[in-house]
């Protein structure tokens, strides 16, 4: 589902670069966990990944579609297929959590009828079904996660991405979203990339776990495997200090 | 009597302000969305007349001509223009002309400055989710700004009473020129103590709306 094939980016400025030759792959309806330290090129990934961020070399193809390679209004009709969510969630503060909803659907051109619906649908599943009407500000940390989950689902995306979503909640909120997700990928199937710096996750969550150091990827594996036997100095050292909190 | 003057002076005040509060508001609008747009990497940068002509930088120079002209001296030097689009150079009208010209760039910044506070975050997440760089600027930036943009216009039009009594003075009528013709030239005390004090209210007036739309509007808190 996802295919990350000899990719290399370099910011300009930079002496090396955030991501240096990485290929992986992702089965489709699979949860893959990528850790990492801080200035490894996590955020690099996701940033390449919806196009945000161009990359200089290798492709990487979602679905079927290198969308590496494509730009403008082509582009926008492939990052339908991805959902993300953010690590500061990024809603709309002007908006309520179902105008947030309706958002990817409306610049879609989805019917607002259509789009209001489905909104309705999704906070329901994620469990603000009482919220529809509030806006951000009015909710809590783990709400508007939520909020911002359902609207990442919103044009029904084949690829969820998550980038530090729970780094901003605290260890409660952080299991229940956590659970949501995987919820999510038992029910409809979409494929998660999870970018964390919590083995905890990893474990709890992923069948696949990608370790990155320096722009490079250092294991990859079935996620029982390589926590169970880390080989790679950085996983090693991060297993022994321990960010499992 | 002294009543008639005011009001009607008041009049003359409020529709230069509203006139060329209107106009420059609407142009500021565009002005700033285009300085916005045109120099965001995310948004029109990379268009292809950019690549020749950076045309968030001619805007910007643009503007700050505006910007580094005494109001005084925009006046008379646009004199030849006023009289082209007003007939005249002298009246409230005609002073419409040169107040417009004078807010549009300080408009334009206002927006520019307003759109520019909106978080980054926000808007790469409207990018991730297909929406088009046009979409960015009206359906994100523009409502998420919304509340800093109200306290912004508010900022434009107290600038422009200041700046309709100088027109005043200069036979563009308003509350100026009566402050000038009554009170100074004829040494009306009552009548430069009433328009000083009329003055004082329309901009505590004016700001204390423009702070209780701006809350309305604000969904943050
Ligand atoms: N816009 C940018 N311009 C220049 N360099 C950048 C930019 N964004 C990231 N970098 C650099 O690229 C490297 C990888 O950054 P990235 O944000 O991908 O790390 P990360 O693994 O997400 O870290 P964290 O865990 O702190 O979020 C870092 O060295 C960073 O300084
Ligand atoms: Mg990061």
């Amino acid at each position: 589902m996802i295919t990350f094939d000899n990719v290399t980016k370099k910011y300009k400025g930079m002496s090396v670069p955030a991501l240096d030759r990485v290929s992986f792959t992702v089965d489709a309806g699979a949860i893959c966990g990528v850790v990492g330290l801080s200035g490894a090129g996590k955020s690099t990934l996701i940033r390449c990944m919806t196009g945000l961020e161009r990359v200089d070399s290798g492709t990487i193809s979602i679905g079927g579609v290198s969308i590496s390679a494509l730009t403008g209004a082509e582009l926008r009709q492939a990052q339908r297929n991805l959902g993300v969510v953010f690590q500061h969630f990024n809603l709309l503060s002007q908006r309520t959590a179902l105008q947030n909803v309706m958002f990817p659907l409306e610049v879609a051109g989805v019917a607002r009828n259509e789009a209001r619906d489905r909104a309705r649908e999704l906070l329901d599943i994620v469990g603000l079904g009482d919220k529809l009407n509030s806006y951000p500000s009015k909710l809590s940390g783990g709400q508007q996660q939520r909020v911002g989950i359902a609207r990442a689902l919103a044009t029904s995306p084949k690829v969820l991405l998550c980038d530090e979503f729970t780094s901003a909640l605290d260890p409660i909120n952080s299991k229940s979203i956590l659970e949501l997700i995987m919820r999510l990928n038992a029910d409809l199937g979409v494929t998660v990339l999870i970018v964390t710096h919590q083995l905890s996750i990893a474990e709890q969550s992923c069948d696949r776990l990608i370790v990155i150091d320096e722009g490079q990827i250092v294991e990859n594996g079935p996620a029982k495997d390589v926590l169970e036997s880390p080989k790679s100095r950085i996983l090693r050292a991060m297993v022994t200090t321990l960010t499992w909190s | 009597m002294l009543i008639r003057l005011i009001w009607s002076a008041l009049l003359e005040t409020l529709l230069m302000v509203g006139a060329a509060g209107a106009v420059s508001i609407v142009l500021g609008v565009l002005v700033g969305a285009g300085l916005v747009f045109f120099s965001d990497p995310a948004l029109g940068r990379n268009w292809p007349v950019n690549r020749y002509l950076r045309l968030d930088q001619v805007l910007s120079a643009i503007v700050n001509v505006g910007r580094s002209l005494p109001f005084l001296v925009l006046m008379v030097a646009i004199i030849p223009f006023t009289r082209m689009i007003a007939g005249t150079s002298i009246g409230t009208k005609a002073a419409i002309v040169p107040l417009t010209l004078g807010a549009i760039p300080f408009a334009a910044r206002v927006v520019e400055n307003s759109l520019r506070e909106v978080d980054r975050g926000v808007v790469e997440a409207a990018l991730v989710m297909g929406a088009s760089p046009g979409q960015v600027v009206f359906k994100v930036m523009f409502p998420e700004a919304l509340p800093s943009l109200v306290l912004g216009f508010t900022l434009t039009l107290v600038s422009l009473v200041n700046f309709s009594a100088m027109a005043g003075a200069v036979g563009g009528g308003g509350l100026g020129d009566l402050a000038i013709r009554y009170g100074y030239q004829r040494f009306r005390t009552d009548v430069m103590a009433a328009t000083v004090a009329v003055l004082i209210v329309l901009v505590q007036l004016m700001q204390w709306g423009g702070q209780a739309l701006s809350s309305t509007v604000d969904r943050r808190r």
